[in-house]
């Protein structure tokens, strides 16, 4: 991929973590928990994506963030008050942002008005217009060399080299032409360099820059050292040599300051452009390229230096040096002019003198003189490190992820078949096969686990979407709303998550439209004016619990009676608990709102949400209390692929009971099963009486039920808590199978969650446990719900 | 021997650029993703770093915290240190100046500035 592209992406992605983070400091500073870290964050946040934004000339994207993080640092610094305003305008604001991001990355644009709504409000927390092009002014010329110099990429570099002065010339750097600036054009110019030893400190190096300057033209560099010391009185940290350099450029004294940019406040430097052409030896066509002169002019910088070395030192700088130190262009040769003066110098002066003198009073880069041996280990060091620094993450498609969990269900089952078949060839136990495929077995579940924690990722993904939602659902309805979430980090298999959205996102939105009242019907109920919604996740029997509760005025009871009724959902006279009337609102053809707004009422009721849940073998219900607000659960199963079940016979047929439904298993006794009306049958288990449930009957397997005492009850919970004892002949045991969709192989058919394949190869049904009781439960004539003994 | 460049930033995207426009100029570089981080790989890279270069904004440790803690420490004052700096900010640039930053870097920057800068500070 061009890298440009690939480091593009690289930004995109970036920018969605940052902006989670953005948004979740914003809010805790909306809610006041914010310390001086967390606005930090916020501001570092919106500061990176500023700056990816300015590397890829994403000019809408810089001009909104810029802004939105100067409100930031002046909030930081202490210069503005974080009041409940600014929060919230910042919020609005973020909105935003998040567009642009998401426009640059689609190509599209936000809607002109909107930004500029919010870009005036952040402006208008700033206050007057002072700054505002002129911060970005110096950057923009900048933006325009980007997309150019990230194309030295592939087919202008071959080698992985960078044509250093093509690439000049084309970032319009000034630096000489050759062959092209007629040498009558080149001036003259003097330039004075008088390192301070601060300049040192900084690990700048006096033959860098004369390096650097020898780039713009030919130099004849004169040192001066008439203020160097006797040996005895030279400290390692001072500054004592200058340097004159007479340089033949065509370039101006801009190009030439430059050079010192770094180092100009740490020396004195004085640059006058000499009155005529350079009287003595001019550089005529001499047939030298710039590369050979620069490299030439270096090489006397360096003969001052060897010069200088050999005369504090007392013995004689070798003549014949000069050529082999040679300051080429870097950065393909490394220019270790310095580094290897000393080591020369070594060679011909006592030690201790010919260190004193160099340039920079710090060892010069051990790298260039490490000892191979000591460089080895080092080496292996260093390629560990950026490894560690990374991110130790694969992105893998999820297709392939996907096949090999295929692979393993497959294989759960084969081992399970081949179990039985071991076990049915009348092997012993302890043979050495049984064991082996005991180990197989384990080991089997291990990889199983495994493969599935790969799929599993924290809810956060579905979560961090809604605190946005809400506040665009409040702003519409004029309702004023916190949204507090916990337990983002509960982790599910992926498609249940990538599912889970639009559901949450419609309860959501129904509880701040429906559930919370506006804030005049709020102080009249004596409620705060600012309404809470809790989105909650957590694990709870193998399975995982979304729970939604706002603190609105709850379910109007007579009203969802009313308009069931007048639906046709439930007759006038029938007898229904709170719960009942409750979970009415997820019948088909159910809604309460009298006006149907632009949030909620898209045509969609809470039936499809309930339906959407269910397809993905899960359950909802709603728990409300007039006039305190309502809560929502679903509950979901943690996988779509695998399942704890028990397997049971009923009917001549094998089925599977989800264990995480099951409480537990018992033989009813005769004198404990009563009949209702004559004909439902309730156990009594403890002091609680529960409906007895005969499974053949209840899928149609068969017309009357087998007697209780010649069975099994298995006592099952639905997620709304209602207990069932479902009644079969028999358990068979315990085992893990592999979920095989109904719906996608056949139909939905009531009573039926799905299917899967046992070991012996045959088809079972997984029983549907929620809906064989709820259907019990609905059942008009009787009610056989709890109720308590007294005994 | 192609010269050794740590690069510290928080930003993935920065690192990625950094990254690709040195790489693509010779040099070998080594990542780090905060001040912290940053001084730890330039220890365990002793002797083996030419250049650093960082970021100011980062969690944990700032780049002037970086910049003191390469001045303080005996094995490393003389190792070149280039900030990045966003905005042409002359209070942030003096204060990486005096705090001992050898160059700068105004973001966003192009690739061949880039170089050049380290190239001017590389020994």
């Amino acid at each position: 991929m061009d890298p440009f592209e690939s480091i593009k992406q690289t930004f995109f992605q970036e920018c969605d973590e940052l902006l989670t983070d953005a948004e979740q400091g914003l809010l805790a500073m909306e809610s006041g928990e914010a310390d001086d870290e967390t606005i930090n964050a916020v501001f570092r946040a919106v500061h990176s994506v500023k700056g990816g934004a300015g590397a890829f000339g994403l000019e809408d994207l810089i001009r909104f963030a810029h802004v939105f993080e100067t409100v930031m640092d002046e909030i930081r610094s202490g210069k503005m008050e974080l009041t409940d305003e600014v929060a919230k305008t910042l919020l609005r604001a973020f909105d935003v942002l998040a567009d642009h991001v998401a426009a640059a990355r689609d190509g599209g644009k936000v809607e002109e008005g909107r930004s500029q709504g919010a870009y005036g409000e952040l402006r208008g927390l700033i206050g007057g217009e002072e700054e505002d092009d002129d911060a970005m002014g110096g950057g923009d010329e900048d933006f325009g060399f980007v997309p150019l110099t990230l194309s030295i990429e592939g087919e202008d570099a071959p080698g992985g080299f960078i044509d250093l002065d093509a690439q000049n010339a084309e970032a319009g750097v000034e630096l000489p032409a050759p062959d092209q600036a007629p040498q009558d054009e080149l001036a003259s110019w003097t330039v004075e360099f008088s390192p301070k030893s601060e300049m040192y400190a900084k690990a700048n190096e006096a033959g860098l820059v004369l390096r650097e300057l020898a780039r713009l033209g030919e130099t004849r560099v004169t040192l001066i050292d008439e203020t160097l010391p006797p040996l005895d009185q030279l400290s390692a940290e001072q500054a004592y040599v200058s340097w004159r350099i007479q340089l033949f450029t065509d370039s101006d004294e801009a190009s030439i300051r430059e050079v010192f940019e770094f180092v100009e406040d740490d020396c004195n430097l004085i640059i006058t452009r000499d009155g005529a052409e350079p009287s003595v030896a001019a550089p005529t066509d001499d047939g030298l390229s710039d590369d050979d002169r620069a490299a030439a002019d270096s090489a006397n910088a360096d003969l001052d230096i060897a010069a200088l070395l050999a005369r504090v030192g007392g013995g004689d700088a070798p003549a014949e040096a000069a050529p082999e130190i040679v300051a080429e262009a870097p950065p393909e040769a490394p220019a270790e002019d310095v580094a290897a003066l000393i080591a020369r110098a070594q060679s011909v002066a006592p030690p201790p003198a010919a260190k004193a003198p160099t340039p920079a009073p710090t060892p010069p880069p051990v790298a260039a003189a490490a000892p191979a041996a000591a460089a080895a280990p080092a080496a292996a060091a260093a390629n560990a490190a950026p490894a560690a620094a990374a991110s130790v993450t694969i992105r893998v498609d999820l297709d392939r992820v996907d096949r090999l969990i295929n692979a393993v269900g497959e294989l759960v089952i084969q081992q399970a078949m081949l179990s039985q078949r071991v076990l049915e060839s009348g092997l012993a136990r302890s043979s050495n096969v049984a064991l082996g495929l005991e180990d197989l077995e384990l080991l089997t579940r291990e990889i199983q686990d495994s493969v599935m924690a790969i799929r599993a990722q924290p809810v956060k993904s579905v979560f961090q979407r809604m605190p946005r939602l809400a506040r665009e659902v409040a702003d519409m309805t004029g309702k004023r709303v916190k949204l507090v979430m916990e337990g983002e980090g509960t982790e599910v298999d992926k498609t249940v998550i990538e599912r889970l959205a639009d559901p949450i996102t419609h309860m959501l939105r129904n509880a701040i439209d429906h559930g919370l009242e506006d804030p005049e019907g709020r102080a009249e109920a004596g409620k705060p004016a600012e309404g809470v919604v809790r989105l909650r996740a957590l694990h709870r029997g193998g399975r995982i619990v979304i729970e939604l509760q706002d603190d609105g005025r709850g379910i109007n009871r007579p009203r969802v009676r009313g308009i069931a009724v007048a639906r046709g959902l439930i007759t006038e006279d029938q007898v229904l608990s709170d719960e009942e009337i409750d979970n009415l609102i997820f019948l088909p053809g159910f809604s309460t709102a009298e006006v149907i707004s632009d949030i909620s009422g898209r045509g969609v009721g809470m039936d499809v949400v309930r339906r959407s849940i269910q397809g993905l073998g899960g359950r909802i219900s709603i728990s409300s209390e007039p006039g305190k607000g309502s809560k929502f659960t679903m509950s979901l199963p943690l996988t779509l692929a695998v399942l704890d079940g028990m397997v049971v016979t009923a009917a001549e047929q094998t089925l599977v009971a989800p264990l995480s439904a099951i409480v537990e298993s018992l033989t009813p006794r005769t004198e404990d099963v009563h009949y209702i009306g004559g004909k439902d049958a309730v156990i009594r288990i403890r002091d609680t009486f529960v409906p007895l449930i005969d499974v053949g009957v209840a899928l149609g397997f068969r017309e009357t039920a087998i007697d209780p005492a010649s069975g099994v009850a298995v006592l099952v919970e639905s997620e709304g808590g209602g207990k069932a004892a479902l009644l079969v002949e028999a358990i068979q045991g315990q085992r893990q199978v592999v979920i095989k969709s109904l719906e996608a192989n056949y139909q939905q058919i009531d009573g039926v969650a799905a299917a899967t394949i046992l070991g012996d190869g045959r088809v079972a049904l997984i029983l549907d446990v929620d809906a064989l009781v709820t259907t019990q439960r609905r059942k008009p004539a009787a009610r056989p719900s709890e109720k308590r003994m007294a005994s | 021997m192609s010269k050794t460049v740590l690069t510290i930033d928080d930003s993935r995207t920065m690192r990625e650029m950094l990254n690709h426009a040195l790489v693509e100029a010779g040099y070998r570089v080594i990542q780090a993703v905060d001040g912290v981080d940053g001084l730890e790989v330039l220890q365990a890279n002793a002797g083996q770093v030419d250049v650093v270069i960082t970021d100011i904004n980062m969690p944990r440790l700032d780049g002037f915290g970086v910049i003191e803690g390469v001045r303080a420490n005996p094995e490393h004052r003389a190792t070149p240190i280039l900030v990045l700096t966003t905005e042409s900010d002359a209070a942030k640039k003096e204060r990486a100046r005096s705090a001992g930053a050898t160059g700068w870097i105004v973001k966003p920057f192009n690739p061949v500035k880039l170089v050049d800068a380290v190239r001017r500070v590389a020994a």
